[in-house]
């Protein structure tokens, strides 16, 4: 369970001076990023700082968007989004295997994030927590070497965000994906990666490596300097009373 | 699992406090919902087996009742008992089942062929640019000229036999068919197009499994517009050089003044009707089970 080791071999994603402009307004203004195979990062920003057009671009999904830059990711890339994007008209299993096959696998996947014996349900019976659970378990089904994660678990309630925490990292240290998790909320951020990148005006503004062991604690005090620290390069003063 | 743990014991916790509310006082129930009454449900509620037939009985009963109590002129509008042994009269002389069977063929042919190509259409023209370029504003065209007055063209071009009329009834159902699907297809969430590229889905996977259950519900309407449609062209079709056909024995039963004979026919229609809607709706239910919505 150390990540850091694996280093050494060739990164997952590389990305070098990597541009991106929406008509006129340049969101990315060339962003220089290596990501180790296995590594989980988490990518902050305020909305509108180009989070999600950086993963966008990453997954691939930006058609028509201007651009320059070499970009290299691997060949088995899952995206999980904040809406669960589950297909209505499939059965939760049938959901999970779209794109791909083996009945046995998908079960797998759907035992592994808790909900066996929902194979049958459709979307629509699911509470917001199992639909993603659900979208979980459709991006693990295709054992991915990357998983790209657009603010996930946004649309949850707090409850259920926490469980939810544990069950990435525990399917994170299981799988061992690169994962690249796009957020707004600094804890989620400190408590999941073990390297958060702050984006600020197309560019990366802090890189920082969290070295602490899992499973982390919000109320970790050491775990509360990252945070001010990140807050800090997010432009957010705490109000002392 | 641990909330879903918690929840399943809060339920047991209130149903027994409500267990032991209605022990103690089991005249309560009604002073139980006045602290916090449950608000108005917006859904329709439950449904109620054969509802539908509601209407259509009471108001066979008021024109019964009318007629049995003499308020009805019977040459202008026969009692429903005359109605029935006129049906039964013409059933066993051969005309009628000869009429509804030459009817139900004109419309099945008109029918198949307008559903195949509005389906057609309607998937040639959402799913390609060209296809749209080239199909869609053609189709709009041909909506916006009132098919019945196609009639005397297609006459020219068909004959005066049964191609012009089965022409004329596919016409009347493919455009609906080619509307809703169209519109449907159209209305494919982009999210889910993002999503089939993620997966990695080719084209042919992305129409079978993304675009065409997405647009069966559009589809559906289409359908149920294109049935009662090929009906609705069939009356006016049998006045034309017809010599048997359900129009055709209302228009010949006009021309001797039998009323009974032309309510025999709008009773025909009517039930047709009726069936078919019935149908197309049973299979609509069958197919989008996975839809709830205030029907359900």
């Amino acid at each position: 369970m150390a990540p850091h080791t694996e280093q050494l071999t060739r990164p997952a994603v590389q990305l070098r001076s990597l541009t991106r402009s929406f008509e006129d307004r340049t969101v990315l203004d060339g962003i220089d990023l290596d990501i180790p195979a296995g590594q989980f990062v988490a990518l902050l920003g305020h909305s509108g700082s180009g989070k999600s057009t950086l993963l966008r671009a990453i997954a691939g999904l930006d058609h028509n968007v201007a651009g320059s830059g070499h970009l290299t990711a691997p060949e088995r890339v899952s995206v999980v989004f904040q809406d669960s994007r589950l297909l209505p008209w499939r059965r939760v299993l049938d959901n999970v295997l779209l794109g791909t096959d083996g009945q046995d696998k998908g079960r797998a996947a759907l035992a592994e994030v808790g909900l066996k014996g929902r194979e049958r349900a459709w979307p629509s019976e699911l509470s917001g927590g199992e639909a993603q659970r659900a979208a979980l378990a459709r991006s693990l089904v295709r054992e991915p070497e990357l998983l790209l994660a657009d603010e996930p678990f946004g649309a949850l309630d707090a409850l259920t965000r926490i469980r939810m925490h544990g069950l990435l990292r525990q399917l994170w240290q299981r799988h061992q994906p690169s994962v690249l998790l796009v957020t707004h909320d600094v804890d989620e951020a400190i408590v999941l990666a073990d390297r958060v990148l702050v984006l600020d005006s197309g560019r990366i503004g802090v890189d920082l490596t969290i070295d602490r062991p899992h499973p982390r604690s919000y109320r970790d005090p050491l775990l509360g300097e990252y945070r001010e620290q990140l807050l800090a390069a997010l432009g957010v003063v705490e109000d002392p009373a | 699992m641990s909330t879903s743990a918690s929840t399943s014991t809060s339920t047991t916790t209130s149903t027994t406090t409500t267990a032991t509310t209605t022990a103690t006082a089991p005249l309560d129930t009604e002073a139980r919902d006045t602290p916090r009454s449950r608000r108005r449900g917006l859904s329709p509620g439950r449904r109620l087996p054969a509802t539908r037939l509601i209407g259509p009985a009471l108001l066979l009963a008021l024109w019964a009742a009318a007629s049995a109590a003499g308020q009805l002129d019977p040459g202008a509008i026969p009692a429903p008992w005359t109605v029935v042994r006129t049906a039964g009269h013409l059933w066993s002389a051969g005309t009628l089942p000869t009429d509804i069977l030459t009817s139900l063929e004109r419309a099945a042919y008109g029918f198949a062929i307008g559903l195949t190509a509005g389906v057609v259409l309607a998937l040639a023209s959402g799913l390609s640019r060209v296809g749209e370029a080239l199909i869609d504003g053609t189709v709009n065209l041909n909506r916006a000229i009132p098919t019945l007055g196609l009639i005397p063209l297609f006459i020219l071009w068909l004959g005066i036999g049964e191609a012009f009329k089965i022409a004329i009834i596919a016409i009347v159902v493919y455009i609906p068919i080619y509307l809703n699907t169209h519109a449907a297809l159209s209305g494919i969430d982009s999210r889910f197009v993002e999503l089939a590229e993620v997966q990695g889905l080719s084209r042919l996977q992305f129409v079978r499994k993304i675009v065409v259950p997405g647009a069966l519900p559009g589809f559906f309407v289409g359908l149920r517009l294109g049935v009662t449609g090929s009906w609705l062209g069939l009356v006016v079709l049998e006045q034309i050089n017809a010599t048997s056909g359900l129009g055709y024995m209302m228009f010949q039963a006009q021309n001797y003044g039998q009323s009974d004979v032309i309510l025999v026919g709008l009773l025909v229609y009517g039930v047709f009707g009726l069936i078919s809607d019935s149908v197309v709706r049973l299979i609509e239910r069958r197919v989008l089970s996975w839809r709830r919505t205030l029907s359900s």
